[in-house]
């Protein structure tokens, strides 16, 4: 009996012994992400080299985002959501500002793109002083942090059609779909981020996150067009609770939606007129469906 | 001796592989033992960047930190206002370099002495010294009092504890929206692309640039150095991505002293442009000029002899303009290049100008009273300029190169000319005052976050000027000076 003991006490513990490696081998490592250095990327007619970005990563990058990309750099630990979001982690494969409809991959361009614009309410600067090639560059390094990209491909693009006229009937339409998709439930009533949900905010990973407040002038994180703005609720903002409307809205109505949301945010604008003319109010969430 | 000859070799051999040996992980502690590779740190704690970001190597700036100081040390979130900021954060930081250094001057006369008495007579011989000693102390403090109004102020003292102000100033900046309307007021270093105030460089001559400072021997305007912190009001206007730059200055010709105490109601303009261009993986390369153009006193009245400050009067013309380039070789070597051409009114060739001087602390001190023996006749109101006096010109140029292995190690380069092309005195040799100097160095920062920095800084320069040393026969001799440098240069 006592050496049956034995013999499994020794087994259990070579078993553990053995077992003890196996978080980390779970792990990225740099020897993995050294196989990837051939990841390109495809901008216009520029093509992208991971390989060439290891410098400049990590004179910029690497202080937030890490070496293996996994958003844990030096300074994540600084940044405490939801007043300062933590860095994105590369290895997910999981982004914000795309043009790609929800949960697909986002294209070279979106990523080329984000580096220029930088991100308000982050610390992620506007790194628009890279040459073209560098950012590119820079996009495919981004992508060799993620196995995703060898598996998969971007999504296709959403269609976006031609803005239309903005017209009070529009504006008034667009209160509605606001309504009507329950925006204020996070956005609040008057777009200020203090809708009944907004303290309840976490991302995908478990971390608070703040809505967006239309009223305090900040640029929305993927771009302050209207097209960006459209693009935005129809593609979702993936890994934060923002989903994408391109199921619930109509091309039409995200058009409306845009206007009217030009008339929460701080730019005078001629949607902010239209709507003091038209004496506009703003919705009630307690309201019957469609008597807004 | 065959066998000999093999054991020999052999030996050799083995010398060889064990020097090759040791080399290789000297140089690989040197080059890869480092964390991931950092400056103002109050900069960089407010943004959670590395100090990388925004320099090529603490303090000189890249791109992106010109970028950051064009916009008022703003990154144009909506971070930027202090508002935002957690409220222990601190904007200040402070820097110190404690460092051995070496001096050697060349042909310095020296009195002799025979039997423990002098003998009345002088020897020419080089003095060497070395030892311990320490920089002045800084305090940085600067960044932004409300979005779009920034600031900076940096009390600075001597090894001694003597403090000034080197850098006082607000700005306005993108003013109705524009990155091409920001307006600066005090006392601020002049729109040059090579900043002398982030010279990557520590030796007494190789800390500053000569081609920033050169005047001719004799010369006595000590008003149109670029390279010094000037008070005045500056108009500056960028594009939003930094490509094109115009700056347009308006100085008072007191070399930046308080107190309107040096040449006084007398102004000087500096005016500096510059275009980037991208040029795919090689990086981005700029091309510009400067030019600085202004009018000083030549002479002070005097009050029982003394020179008193703010009554300059006869002001006199001076001149400096040049090309600047930045060229970017890929992501590891760069080369930056100003060049000058430099003449000041003949008034100033003959001496004039200087009768106030800095005190090296930001005060004035009178240097001559003249007619007081033994002071230069550079302050009488009514003299005639000797016969023949011309303008002295000049030409200089630096060039200073870059090998970034990572942005935690930095190997530098730098060669200066300055060659006088016409002396102020006739007869004179032609080659008097000029200036030939290199300095290489390196600095390796061992760490590098968005806290502190620190690098280990190696620095050897030697300058040549000729004539300028004691007089040998008939002809003046040529002087050099070495320094070799080594220490901590560190903030936080």
């Amino acid at each position: 009996m006592r050496i049956e003991l034995r013999k499994w006490s020794l087994l259990l513990g070579a078993a553990a012994v053995f077992a003890l490696p196996l978080p980390s081998w779970a792990q990225l490592t740099i020897f993995d992400l050294d196989t990837r250095l051939g990841t390109e990327s495809h901008i216009g007619n520029i093509t992208g080299h991971a390989k060439d970005a290891a410098a400049p990563y990590r004179r910029y990058c690497v202080g937030c985002h890490g070496p293996l990309g996994d958003g844990e750099g030096e300074n994540a630990a600084w940044m405490e959501p939801p007043l300062l979001p933590k860095p994105r982690n590369f290895q997910l494969g999981i982004f914000k500002c795309r043009s790609t409809p929800t949960g697909t991959l986002p294209t070279d361009q979106d990523l080329f793109d984000s580096i220029a614009r930088g991100f308000d309410r982050s610390s992620m600067p506007q790194w628009s002083t890279f040459t073209k090639q560098e950012r590119a560059d820079l996009v495919a390094w981004v992508k060799h942090f993620s196995p995703r990209w060898a598996g998969e491909k971007p999504g296709t693009p959403i269609t976006i059609p031609p803005e239309p006229e903005v017209t009070p009937e529009r504006i008034k339409a667009g209160r509605d779909v606001f309504a009507r998709v329950q925006c204020w439930k996070c956005h609040g009533v008057l777009g200020q981020a203090n809708g009944p949900s907004a303290a309840t905010l976490t991302d995908d990973l478990g971390r608070p996150i703040a809505a967006f407040n239309f009223t305090e002038g900040s640029r929305p994180k993927c771009g302050d067009t209207d097209r960006d703005i459209y693009r935005i609720f129809m593609t979702g903002l993936d890994g934060t609770p923002m989903p994408s409307f391109s199921d619930n809205i109509k091309p039409d109505e995200a058009w409306d939606l845009v206007f009217y949301l030009r008339t929460l945010m701080k730019p005078n604008s001629k949607e902010k007129q239209m709507a003091k003319q038209l004496g506009l109010k703003p919705v009630d969430p307690n309201a019957p469906a469609g008597q807004q | 001796m065959r066998v000999l000859r093999h054991f020999h070799l052999r030996s050799i051999s083995r010398f060889a592989t064990s020097f090759v040996a040791v080399a290789l992980v000297l140089a690989s502690v040197v080059l890869t033992c480092s964390q991931p590779a950092n400056a103002l740190p109050a900069f960089a704690r407010k943004y959670g960047l590395r100090c990388s970001a925004c320099h090529e190597s603490w303090p000189m700036l890249n791109y992106f930190g010109q970028k950051f100081k064009d916009n008022g040390y703003q990154l144009m979130n909506d971070r930027d206002a202090p508002i935002w900021q957690n409220p222990s954060y601190w904007p200040v930081t402070f820097r110190i370099t404690p460092i051995w250094h070496r001096v050697s001057t060349g042909k310095v006369e020296v009195d002799t002495y025979a039997g423990g008495a002098a003998t009345g007579g002088s020897a020419i011989q080089r003095i060497s010294t070395s030892g311990f000693d320490l920089s002045g102390l800084d305090f940085h403090t600067g960044g932004v009092l409300e979005k779009n109004i920034s600031f900076y102020l940096l009390p600075s003292s001597d090894p001694t504890g003597a403090f000034h102000f080197e850098q006082v100033f607000g700005r306005l900046d993108n003013l109705w929206g524009s990155s091409w309307l920001n307006i600066k007021l005090g006392r601020f270093e002049l729109d040059n692309l090579l900043s002398e105030k982030r010279i990557l460089t520590l030796t007494g001559n190789g800390g500053i640039y000569q081609t920033y400072h050169f005047i001719p021997v004799g010369d006595g305007n000590i008003f149109g150095q670029i390279g010094d912190n000037q008070f005045g009001l500056e108009y500056m206007g960028h594009s939003w991505d930094d490509r094109t730059r115009i700056s347009a200055s308006l100085l008072s010709s007191n070399d930046g002293n308080v107190n309107l105490s040096t040449s006084a109601n007398a102004y000087t303009g500096f005016f500096a442009g510059s275009q980037a261009f991208d040029t795919g993986r090689l990086g981005v390369q700029r091309v510009g000029f400067y030019a600085m153009v202004g009018e000083a006193a030549t002479y002070y009245l005097t009050s029982g002899g003394v020179p008193l400050g703010g009554s300059g009067i006869s002001n006199k013309g001076f001149s400096r303009e040049g090309f600047v380039g930045q060229f970017y070789f890929g992501q590891h070597i760069d080369l930056q290049v100003v060049t000058q051409h430099g003449s000041d009114n003949a008034w100033f060739g003959q001496g004039y100008g200087n009768a106030i001087l800095s005190d090296g602390n930001g005060g004035t001190t009178a240097t001559c009273s003249s007619p007081t023996p033994g002071c230069p006749l550079n302050n009488v109101p009514g003299t005639a300029l000797p016969a023949g006096s011309r303008a002295p010109s000049w030409n200089g140029v630096t060039a200073e190169g870059h090998y970034v292995y990572s942005p935690q190690l930095i190997f530098i380069g730098r060669f200066e000319a300055e060659r006088m092309s016409q002396q102020a005195t006739p007869g004179t040799a032609s080659n008097l005052g000029n200036i030939t100097t290199y300095t290489i160095g390196y600095r390796y920062n061992p760490f590098m976050t968005s806290r502190a920095g620190f690098a280990w800084h190696n620095e050897y320069n030697w300058l040549h000027q000729d004539g300028t040393g004691p007089t040998l026969g008939l002809t003046s001799a040529n002087v050099n000076t070495s320094e070799i440098l080594l220490g901590f240069d560190f903030d936080f």
